[in-house]
């Protein structure tokens, strides 16, 4: 079957997620060897949850785990 | 690997209520990271996360006991976290918050995404960049509530699809669903900032097409 390109935007992210079926991903994946504009959508998307996933990107504020760890402990002690 | 933290965890957990208290200091050292980023997408604010993220632990702790291993530990204390957030976002906002989940699947919203034709990939150098983080950050804070709840479960803790509806207490449809959408305004959101990053890099690098 042959996709256009909407169809295949309402599929990215379980593409991603690798949960479409094989028909599906097969589809998919012709439809993006000539289509530059999804492989565009694809890759920016992809990268954008590399980004989202990088330790960096989402930060802890400085201190957070030895002021847990402290409340944490004068807990244990009351307990 | 999740197998053997599995049984790892299930030992700590039970020498900590045979009486080793201190062991919950390394139970709950893997979650810290996830505890407080939950609490930060919904409450969104540093000071008051970080409280909610110390009651949460502490919580958790107090109801060790009650905990079932038919769940993941990860999950249930996510759960807690959650119901944390809940419980301020509540007090904070009055029963205006009450109506969170009905609101759902009625919103309407375009959620196709941004179509880019001058670049395949972002080099990572512009990945890195400090002004491409920030972007990100301020797109994930300004996603609709149900929205980046979603997102920060599946994509930035990394919980499957079960674990973020079991979390959450919404079934994997509505998961999949409010993924693929948030995942598509985010990407309509950073597209223009893509763009400037990896056109003004590939310049840097005389990758120009």
């Amino acid at each position: 079957m042959k996709m256009d390109c909407k169809h295949v935007w309402e599929y990215i992210s379980e593409y991603i997620d690798d949960s479409v079926d094989a028909k599906l991903r097969e589809d998919i994946e012709r439809h993006l060897e000539h289509c530059e504009i999804c492989s565009a959508i694809l890759d920016s998307t992809r990268n954008i949850l590399i980004l989202t996933a990088d330790n960096l990107t989402f930060e802890l504020p400085v201190g957070y785990s030895e002021r847990l760890h402290a409340r944490l402990a004068l807990e244990l002690e009351r307990a | 690997m999740k197998q053997e933290s599995g049984t790892t965890e299930a030992m700590l957990i039970a020498r900590i209520l045979a009486g080793e208290k201190e062991l919950f200091h390394d139970l709950i050292r893997p979650y810290e990271r996830r505890v407080y980023l939950t609490l930060f997408s919904m409450v969104k604010n540093e000071t008051e996360a970080e409280d909610a993220a110390q009651e949460t632990v502490i919580s958790a702790y107090r109801h060790l006991a009650s905990f079932r291993g038919d769940a993941k530990f990860s999950t249930w204390l996510t759960t807690i976290a959650i119901n944390e957030g809940r419980k301020r976002l509540r007090k904070a906002k009055g029963a205006a918050e009450e109506s969170i989940e009905e609101q759902a699947e009625g919103y309407e919203g375009d959620f196709t995404p941004a179509p880019l034709t001058d670049w395949r990939e972002i080099p990572l150098e512009a990945l890195e960049r400090k002004e491409l983080r920030e972007a990100l950050r301020t797109a994930v804070a300004e996603l609709p509530d149900i929205y980046r709840q979603v997102f920060t479960l599946r994509d930035l803790q990394e919980l499957n699809v079960e674990e973020t509806a079991e979390a959450l207490g919404i079934n994997p449809g509505a998961v999949k669903v409010r993924l693929h959408r948030a995942r598509m305004m985010l990407q309509k959101r950073l597209v223009p900032f893509l763009k400037s990053t990896a056109r003004a890099s590939r310049a840097f690098f005389g990758r120009a097409l």
